[in-house]
C-alpha cells in the first residue's frame, strides 16, 4: 500500500494543506513577534473572515479569490482598531493580559458569529471548486493548487514589506528592542496595530482560499489554530520565511501522519513535534533567539 | 492564623446553605460552581501564586476523570480508592510534564503553547485508546450509595465538594504563608532574581506544578463521580482549560479566595445571562467574552484584588507606594 | 440557509407563567374549571457545538405541542393544554443537569429531548432521582435503556438495532443485485458514534461475507480528507460505508467526487448527510446515489407528508432531530390522554403500557421494553432524482435500490 506513488501523492497533499496553515500561522507568528503575545482570538477572526468571504459571494457576488483585495484591507483596518482600541489599552503591556484579552475576543467573536448567523453550514458552489489537474497518478483540486500560488504570492510580498519598506523596519525595529524604537521616535502604539492589522489581513486572505473547498460556520476556524500554533513555534517566533517552511513541514508531517497512524492518532504527530520543538528547540527553525 | 480562620467562617457559614436551601437547581447549580472552583483552586497555585499561566489544566482535570472512572469500571476499584488514585496520576503527570517543561526553561506564552499541546495530545489519545473506551466514553454504573462515591441527595454532593475546596482553601494558605509560597512568589514576580538571591526556581516551579495538579485533579475525579459520564471532551477539552484559568483571574489571581469567588461569579453571571438573553444562542456567551476583556482591562488582579485596592485604598496604607511605584514604570 | 427564531423565548414564557400564575392565585376556581396546564419539559443543546441538531429539535418538539393544544389540548384533563417549557442543555451533559433540575423544580410531567447520547445520560440519570418520565428523542447509545432507569423511554432506535438492520439490509441489497460487492472500508468519526457503529460493523460484516479492508477513524472536526480518500482510491474498496457529521461527510463526499473515486456503492450508516435534504439540496452531484441507514420518517403517512410541506414551506430543512421530538412529544400527549393524569408515575405507566401509532416513523405502534421501543428501526435511504427515498424495508419504501452505482 506504501507505493512510492502514494506516499508521493500523501506529501503534495500535505504541502497543499500546509500551505494554508503556513499562511494562518503567518499571521499569528507576525503578532507574537513584534507583540509577544499569542493571538488566541486568530481562530474566531478566521471563522468571522470565512463568513465575510461567504457573504461577499452570496450577496455581492464577489468571487473569493477577487475577495482577497476587498476583504484583506477590510480586516486589516478591523484588526488595526482591534489592538489600538481594546486589546492595548486593556491589557496596558502586560503579556500574560494580553492573552486573556485576545481570550476574551475569542469567545465574543465566536459567538458572535453563532448568534448572528446560527449554526447552520454554509458553502459556495463555485463552477471550478471541483475541477482538478491530471497529474497522472493523483488529482490535484485546482483551488488547492491556486492556494499554494497564493501563499507564496504573499509570503513573499510580506517579506518584502518587513525588509525594504520604512513600516518594515519599524516592525522590525519595535520586534527587537522596543524602548530603543520609542527613544528613536516610532509610535509602538501605531506600529503594534499595524502588525495585529497585517496578521488579521493574512487571515482574511486565507479565509478566501479556503472558502470554495470548505465550510462556514462560527466555529470553523478554530480547527486551523492549534496547527498554526505549531507552525509558529516550528518555524519560528516571528519568522515570515518560517511560517511558510514551517507550515508546509507541518503538513507533510500531519499528511504522512495520518496516513502511517490513522487520521485520529495521526493529529498527535502535530503536537507531539509542537512539544519537542518547544522544548529542544524553543526558537524553531528561523526565530530569533531570545 | 488570620487567614485560616476566615476560611474556617466561610466553610461553616457555606456548610450550612443545604439546611436553608432545599432547592436542587440551586444546590446543582452550587455542586458545579465548587467542582469549577476547585479546578481553578488548583490553577491558581501555580498560575496566581508561580506565575506560570497554563493553558492546559484540562491535562490534570481529565486524568482524575479517567483514572477513577476506568478503575471503577475496568477493573472494580473502589470508588474511593479510585479517587486517591485518580488525584495520585494527576500529580505525576504534573510532575512529568513540569519536569520536561521547566528543564528546558519554558516560560510564559511558550509554557502556555506547551501545556495546551500536552492537554491536546491526551484528548486525542483518550479518543481512540480502547482502555478508555476511545469514542465512546467511559460510563460509571449508577450505584446510589456511599460506598461507590454516590448519593442520592445533592446536599451530600454539595458538602463533599465543599469539603474539597475548603482542603484547597487550607492548601492555599498555609502555601501562601509558607516559605515555599514566598519563594513562589518571588519566582512569579522575578524569575532571574530569585535564582540570583539563591532560591531553586526548578524545584519551586515543579512542586506548585504538582499541588496544582493534584487539586485539579480532585475536580476531574469529582466530575466523574457526579456526572458519571466521561469522555475524551469532557475530559480534556479546552472548556475546562479556560475555566480553570478564568476564575482565578475574575476572581483575584494569586489569592486564597480567588478562584471560588471568580467560580461563583462566573457561573452566576452565566445564569443571569441566559435569563436575559433568553434562548438565543451565543449570546450568553458573548457576554462572558465581553465580561473577561473588561476584567483585565480594569480589574487585572481580579474581583478579589480590586476589593483589596478598595480596602487599602480606605486605610491609605499602600496607596503611595503603589502610585509611586506606577509611575516608574509607565516612565 | 434557513434561520427560524426560537418559537418561544424564556423570558416571554416567564412572564407569561407569571400572569398566568398570577391569574390562577386571582380566581383559583376558573382555574380549575378551565384545566389547569400540563407542563412539558423540551431539553435540547440549542447553543454550543450541537447548536444546529437542538434548535431542529425544538422546531419539532414545539410544533407538536402547538398541534395538540390546537386541536383541544389533552382531553381527559379537561382540554388541558401543554406549556412547554424549554431548556437549553448546552451541547454539555451539565448543561443537561442543570435544565432538569430547573424543570424539575418548575414541576415538569415530563422531559422530552436530549439529543446527543452523552447529555441523554445525564439527563435519565438527573431525572431519575424524581421518578420524572424522560422520552429521549434522537440518542442512540445502548447505555441509555440499559441501565434500568425505570423513567427513561426511546423512540427511536439504538445502535445495536441500527447496526443490525445496517448490515441486513446491505447484505439483502447486494444479494439482490447479485452479490457485486465483497469488500468494504469504514471511515468514521471517532466519537461516541462513530466508533461505537465502526465496532459492531467490524465484529459483525466478516460473517456475512464482506472482508473490511480497512477501518478509518478521523476526528471532528477534520479539515481535510485527501489522504482518506488517497487511502480508499489505493485499496478501491466495492463499498465505502462512512459514519460521521454533516461537515465531514460533505468534505468526504466533495473530495471523493474531485479524485473520481466511484466505489460500486457509498453505504452510509447513520451518515451526517448522506439523507440530508440540505445535503442533497446544495451538492447534487456529490449525493447522487448515496444509500444511507439512517433514521426517517414514514413517507407513507400522510401525516408526515403533511408536516415535511410546512416545515419546508417555512424555509426550513425536515430533519429528523425535527420529526423525531414532533413524534416524541405526540407519544408523551398519548399517553397523557390514556393516564388522564399529569403524575409522573402514572405517565410512566401510560407510557410503558403505551401501543401509539400517531407518530410519523416507520415504526408500527409502540412497545417499549425496558424503556426502548421495540417496533423503532432505521430505514434505508438513497439519493434518487435529487430526492431522497426510502428503499428498505419494503412496507415503507418508495422506490427500489439502484445498485451499484452507475458510472
Amino acid at each position: 500500500m506504501l507505493s512510492p506513488l502514494i506516499v508521493t501523492t500523501a506529501v503534495l497533499n500535505g504541502l497543499l494543506n500546509g500551505a494554508v496553515y503556513a499562511l494562518v500561522a503567518l499571521g499569528l507568528t507576525l503578532i507574537y513577534g513584534v507583540l509577544h503575545i499569542i493571538n488566541f482570538a486568530h481562530g474566531a477572526l478566521l471563522s468571522a473572515a470565512l463568513f465575510a468571504a461567504f457573504f461577499a459571494y452570496r450577496l455581492l457576488g464577489v468571487d473569493p479569490y477577487l475577495a482577497v483585495f476587498l476583504l484583506a484591507p477590510v480586516f486589516f483596518a478591523l484588526g488595526y482598531a482591534l489592538q489600538r482600541l481594546i486589546i492595548g489599552p486593556a491589557a496596558r503591556g502586560d503579556d500574560r493580559n494580553m492573552l486573556l484579552v485576545t481570550l476574551g475576543l475569542a469567545v465574543l467573536i465566536e459567538n458572535a458569529l453563532l448568534y448572528a448567523f446560527h449554526a447552520d453550514t454554509r458553502t459556495i458552489e463555485l463552477a471550478y471548486a471541483f475541477k482538478t489537474i491530471d497529474f497522472g497518478f493523483t488529482f490535484l483540486a485546482v483551488p488547492r493548487l491556486i492556494s499554494f500560488a497564493a501563499v507564496l504570492v504573499v509570503t513573499l510580498l510580506l517579506w518584502l514589506i518587513m525588509s525594504f519598506t520604512d513600516t518594515g523596519k519599524a516592525i522590525r525595529a519595535v520586534a527587537k528592542e522596543k524602548l530603543g524604537a520609542e527613544l528613536a521616535g516610532i509610535d509602538v502604539a501605531h506600529i503594534y496595530a499595524i502588525t495585529f492589522g497585517l496578521g488579521t489581513a493574512c487571515v482574511a486572505i486565507a479565509a478566501c482560499l479556503l472558502v470554495p473547498t470548505y465550510y462556514v460556520t462560527p466555529t470553523a476556524g478554530n480547527a486551523f489554530v492549534l496547527v498554526a500554533f505549531t507552525v509558529v513555534v516550528l518555524g519560528g517566533m516571528g519568522s515570515v520565511p518560517g511560517a511558510l517552511i514551517g507550515g508546509l513541514v507541518v503538513g507533510v508531517v500531519e499528511s504522512l501522519g495520518g496516513f502511517l497512524f490513522g487520521e485520529s492518532l495521526g493529529q498527535v504527530s502535530i503536537f507531539l513535534i509542537f512539544i519537542a520543538v518547544l522544548l529542544a528547540r524553543p526558537r524553531g527553525l528561523f526565530g530569533a533567539s531570545t | 492564623m488570620k487567614g485560616l480562620s476566615l476560611i474556617a467562617a466561610v466553610a461553616t457559614a457555606l456548610a450550612a446553605v443545604p439546611l436553608v436551601v432545599h432547592s436542587n437547581v440551586v444546590l446543582n447549580f452550587l455542586v458545579v460552581a465548587l467542582l469549577i472552583a476547585l479546578a481553578g483552586q488548583g490553577w491558581n497555585i501555580l498560575g496566581g501564586y508561580g506565575g506560570q499561566y497554563s493553558f492546559g489544566h484540562a491535562a490534570f482535570f481529565g486524568t482524575g476523570a479517567y483514572v477513577t472512572a476506568v478503575l471503577q469500571v475496568r477493573y472494580g476499584i473502589n470508588a474511593w480508592l479510585g479517587f486517591g488514585a485518580g488525584i495520585a496520576a494527576g500529580a505525576a503527570l504534573g510532575a512529568g510534564i513540569g519536569a520536561l517543561v521547566f528543564r528546558a526553561g519554558l516560560r510564559s506564552s511558550y509554557f502556555a503553547l506547551v501545556t495546551l499541546a500536552f492537554a491536546e495530545v491526551l484528548r486525542i489519545l483518550a479518543s481512540v485508546a480502547p482502555i478508555t473506551g476511545a469514542g465512546v466514553g467511559t460510563l460509571i454504573k449508577l450505584d446510589l450509595r456511599a460506598q461507590s462515591f454516590q448519593f442520592q441527595s445533592r446536599a451530600i454532593f454539595y458538602l463533599v465538594a465543599l469539603a474539597l475546596v475548603v482542603a484547597s482553601l487550607v492548601i492555599t494558605q498555609l502555601l501562601e504563608r509558607s516559605r515555599f509560597g514566598i519563594w513562589l512568589i518571588a519566582v512569579r514576580e522575578n524569575e532571574d532574581a530569585a535564582t540570583a538571591v539563591g532560591v531553586d526556581t526548578m524545584a519551586v516551579k515543579l512542586g506548585a506544578m504538582v499541588i496544582s495538579a493534584a487539586v485539579t485533579a480532585a475536580a476531574g475525579c469529582f466530575y466523574a463521580q457526579y456526572f458519571l459520564f466521561v469522555d475524551s471532551g469532557i475530559a480534556y477539552g479546552t472548556w475546562i482549560s479556560i475555566e480553570a484559568l478564568l476564575t482565578p483571574i475574575i476572581g483575584g489571581v494569586g489569592t486564597v479566595f480567588g478562584p471560588l469567588v471568580g467560580a461563583l461569579l462566573v457561573k452566576a453571571l452565566g445564569e443571569g445571562a441566559r435569563l436575559v438573553t433568553g434562548d438565543a444562542p451565543g449570546l450568553d456567551l458573548m457576554v462572558y467574552g465581553v465580561m473577561l476583556v473588561l476584567v483585565i482591562a480594569f480589574a487585572p488582579r481580579g474581583l478579589v484584588g480590586a476589593l483589596a485596592d478598595v480596602r487599602d485604598r480606605l486605610t491609605g496604607r499602600i496607596t503611595a507606594a503603589r502610585s509611586a511605584a506606577r509611575e516608574a514604570a509607565r516612565g | 440557509m434557513s434561520e427560524q427564531r426560537m418559537p418561544v423565548s424564556r423570558r416571554r414564557f416567564l412572564a407569561a407563567t407569571a400572569l398566568s400564575a398570577a391569574a390562577g392565585l386571582a380566581m383559583p376556581a376558573a382555574s380549575r374549571a378551565q384545566g389547569a396546564g400540563v407542563k412539558l419539559g423540551l431539553l435540547h443543546p440549542v447553543t454550543g457545538a450541537l447548536s444546529y441538531s437542538g434548535q431542529q429539535g425544538r422546531i419539532g418538539a414545539t410544533m407538536a405541542v402547538a398541534e395538540i393544544n390546537a386541536a383541544g389540548g389533552i382531553k381527559s384533563l379537561g382540554g388541558a393544554k401543554i406549556e412547554p417549557v424549554l431548556g437549553d442543555a448546552q451541547s454539555t451533559p451539565d448543561g443537561g443537569t442543570a435544565e432538569v433540575e430547573k424543570m424539575n423544580s418548575a414541576a415538569v410531567a415530563c422531559i422530552v429531548g436530549g439529543y446527543a447520547s452523552s447529555i441523554c445520560l445525564a439527563v435519565s440519570q438527573a431525572a431519575a432521582r424524581y421518578e420524572l418520565p424522560y422520552v429521549v428523542d434522537v440518542g442512540v447509545a445502548d447505555s441509555i435503556v440499559t441501565r434500568g432507569l425505570k423513567n427513561t423511554f426511546r423512540l427511536g432506535p439504538g445502535f445495536g438495532v441500527i447496526a443490525t438492520t445496517a448490515l441486513g439490509n446491505l447484505v439483502a441489497i447486494n444479494d439482490a443485485a447479485g452479490k457485486p460487492a465483497k469488500t468494504v472500508m469504514i471511515v468514521h468519526e471517532d466519537s461516541l458514534f462513530g466508533s461505537g457503529l465502526a465496532k459492531l460493523l467490524n465484529a459483525q460484516l466478516p460473517a456475512k461475507g464482506f472482508a473490511i479492508l480497512e477501518t478509518i477513524s478521523h476526528p471532528t472536526p477534520t479539515r481535510d480528507f485527501n489522504n482518506v480518500v488517497l487511502k480508499i482510491k489505493a485499496q478501491k474498496p466495492d463499498l465505502v460505508v462512512p459514519a460521521n457529521y454533516y461537515n465531514e461527510y460533505v468534505l468526504l463526499a466533495r473530495t471523493m467526487l474531485e479524485q473520481h473515486v466511484r466505489p460500486k456503492g457509498i453505504y452510509s450508516v447513520l451518515g451526517g448527510a448522506a439523507s440530508s435534504y440540505k445535503f442533497v439540496k446544495e451538492f447534487p452531484d456529490a449525493a447522487r446515489y448515496i444509500m444511507d441507514c439512517n433514521h426517517w420518517f414514514n413517507p407513507k403517512n400522510p401525516k408526515a407528508i403533511e408536516l415535511k410541506k410546512k416545515v419546508e414551506g417555512n424555509g426550513q430543512f425536515f430533519t429528523y432531530e425535527l420529526y423525531m421530538n414532533y413524534s416524541a412529544v405526540l407519544l408523551v400527549a398519548d399517553a397523557l390522554e390514556r393516564a388522564a393524569s399529569a403524575e409522573r408515575a402514572k405517565i410512566i405507566a401510560a407510557l410503558e403500557s403505551s401501543t401509539f401509532s400517531g407518530h410519523v416513523m416507520p415504526y408500527g405502534p409502540t412497545k417499549f421494553v425496558n424503556g426502548q421501543n421495540q417496533g423503532a428501526a432505521p430505514v434505508n435511504t438513497q439519493v434518487l432524482d435529487n430526492d431522497i427515498k426510502v428503499i428498505l424495508p419494503p412496507d415503507f419504501a418508495d422506490a427500489k435500490p439502484v445498485f451499484p452505482m452507475p458510472a
